[in-house]
């Protein structure tokens, strides 16, 4: 009963994207948007609790998939109280002026077996930089997961001014970790 | 005072040792108490940060101290003192010694706690003890702090005693801790 009315939902949603495999909704519980910067040489990890993923993607036909993830700044959680009253700032994320980054695929290829690489545009606050992520595809039951992980300079989207422009408290390189969790539709 | 002299004496490795974990224990201690009131800032991170290596150093001097403590008994108490200052004694030294272990290794279990990792010097990553808990690591803080502050007590009262002995019993109990003031005695 879940599972059809989930399929019903996931068409509902999905209607209007084109192109392979469509795939049901973001499992919210089962994702994650987490990124570990590194704090005196030591990660600390922090995540982003709202995004909304919608993505289509048939490994049969990688360079056909698509995938459009927004993020709603506001939901970041950066490790501490204290930090997270911080990086939503001026400094940082300046999220009254910029409340959400985008990323919007360009292009979807086969790096062999199960693993695959991304490449789009990524919009934090008002840059938009290239990036490309590799990514791996598992089957789950009836979910497909995609994992992976790439790492962006924080000063190329101007993450951190003023007094933490300096890298040495704060490293320039910040890694992405990414999971999404979706029913695959048959 | 007839009897103020006491045999023996504090090895010169002892009496290093209280010197060096005593002078690290104020510098750890005041930065501890100044970083915590700061803004965040790239500063705050970077005190944060030397606090931590400051504090496993000493953790390690105080694990050397303890070791060479073990294996050379610590020389008598001056035979006037009463019975009860003697216990008063070593249960206050044995009371700081437990304290010396266990504000660093709360300190540690703290920075697992809110998920920054001990790098010591940037280099020696210590082991995340427990996992990521806000409610615990704030109330690991809250022990932490608490500790501190009793041992800040009971320092003050180690001081008075040995202020305590130098000025009013006149042994030689601060000057066996405090070698320049040994020669003042012998000569005098
Ligand atoms: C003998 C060694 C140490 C002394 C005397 C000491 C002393 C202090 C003091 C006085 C504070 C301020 C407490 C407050 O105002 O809330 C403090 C905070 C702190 N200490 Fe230590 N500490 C020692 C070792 C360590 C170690 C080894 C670590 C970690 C590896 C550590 C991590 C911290 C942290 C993270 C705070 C900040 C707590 C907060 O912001 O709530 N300390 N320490
Ligand atoms: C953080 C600061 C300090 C700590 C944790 C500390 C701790 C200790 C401990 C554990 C002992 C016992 C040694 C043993 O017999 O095993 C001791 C001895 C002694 N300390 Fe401190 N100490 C501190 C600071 C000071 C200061 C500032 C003074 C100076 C007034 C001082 C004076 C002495 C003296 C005179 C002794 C020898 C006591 C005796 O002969 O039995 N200490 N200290």
């Amino acid at each position: 009963m879940t599972r059809f009315a989930a399929i019903l939902l996931a068409g509902f949603m999905f209607a209007g994207i084109a192109g392979a495999a469509e795939l049901g909704p973001i499992q919210a519980d089962k994702s994650r948007l987490a990124f570990v910067s590194k704090q005196m040489g030591v990660p600390v990890e922090g995540e982003f609790r709202k995004f909304a993923v919608q993505m289509s993607f048939d490994p049969a036909k990688p360079e056909a998939g698509k995938a459009q993830i927004e993020i709603d700044m506001a939901s970041i959680d950066a490790g501490s109280a204290e930090a997270n009253e911080e990086v939503v700032g001026k400094n940082w994320f300046n999220v009254k002026q910029f409340p959400k980054a985008s990323f919007v695929s360009s292009s979807v290829k086969a790096l062999g077996g199960n693993k695959f690489e991304v490449a789009g545009k990524l919009t934090i606050r008002d840059k938009t930089r290239d990036v490309a992520a590799p990514f791996t595809m598992a089957q789950q039951g009836a979910n497909a997961q995609f994992e992976g992980t790439f790492t962006i300079k924080r000063a190329d989207f101007g993450i951190g001014q003023g007094a933490w422009a300096d890298f040495d408290t704060v490293a320039n390189e910040v890694q992405i970790k990414f999971k999404f969790v979706a029913a695959a539709k048959k | 005072m007839t009897n103020g002299l006491s045999q023996g004496r504090y090895t010169a490795t002892a009496v290093t040792l209280h010197w060096l974990v005593a002078l690290g224990i104020f510098g750890a201690f005041s930065l501890g108490l100044y970083m915590h009131e700061l803004p965040l800032s790239p500063t705050k991170l970077k005190l944060y940060s030397y606090h931590k290596w400051a504090g496993v150093t000493i953790f390690l001097f105080v694990l050397i101290r303890l070791a060479w403590r073990a294996t050379h008994p610590p020389p008598p108490l001056p035979a006037a003192m009463p019975a009860w200052q003697r216990t008063v004694a070593h249960a206050l030294h044995h009371l700081l010694y437990l304290l010396m272990v266990a504000i660093p290794i709360t300190g540690w279990l703290m920075s697992s706690a809110k998920g920054f990792q001990t790098v010591w010097f940037g280099l020696v990553p210590l082991p995340d003890l427990l996992d990521k808990n806000k409610e615990l690591g704030d109330t690991l803080a809250l022990v932490h702090k608490t500790l501190n502050l009793t041992m800040a007590a009971l320092v003050i009262s180690h001081v008075a005693a040995a202020v305590k002995h130098h000025v009013f019993d006149r042994d030689d109990v601060l000057a066996r801790m405090l070698p320049f003031l040994d020669n003042n005695k012998v000569t005098r």
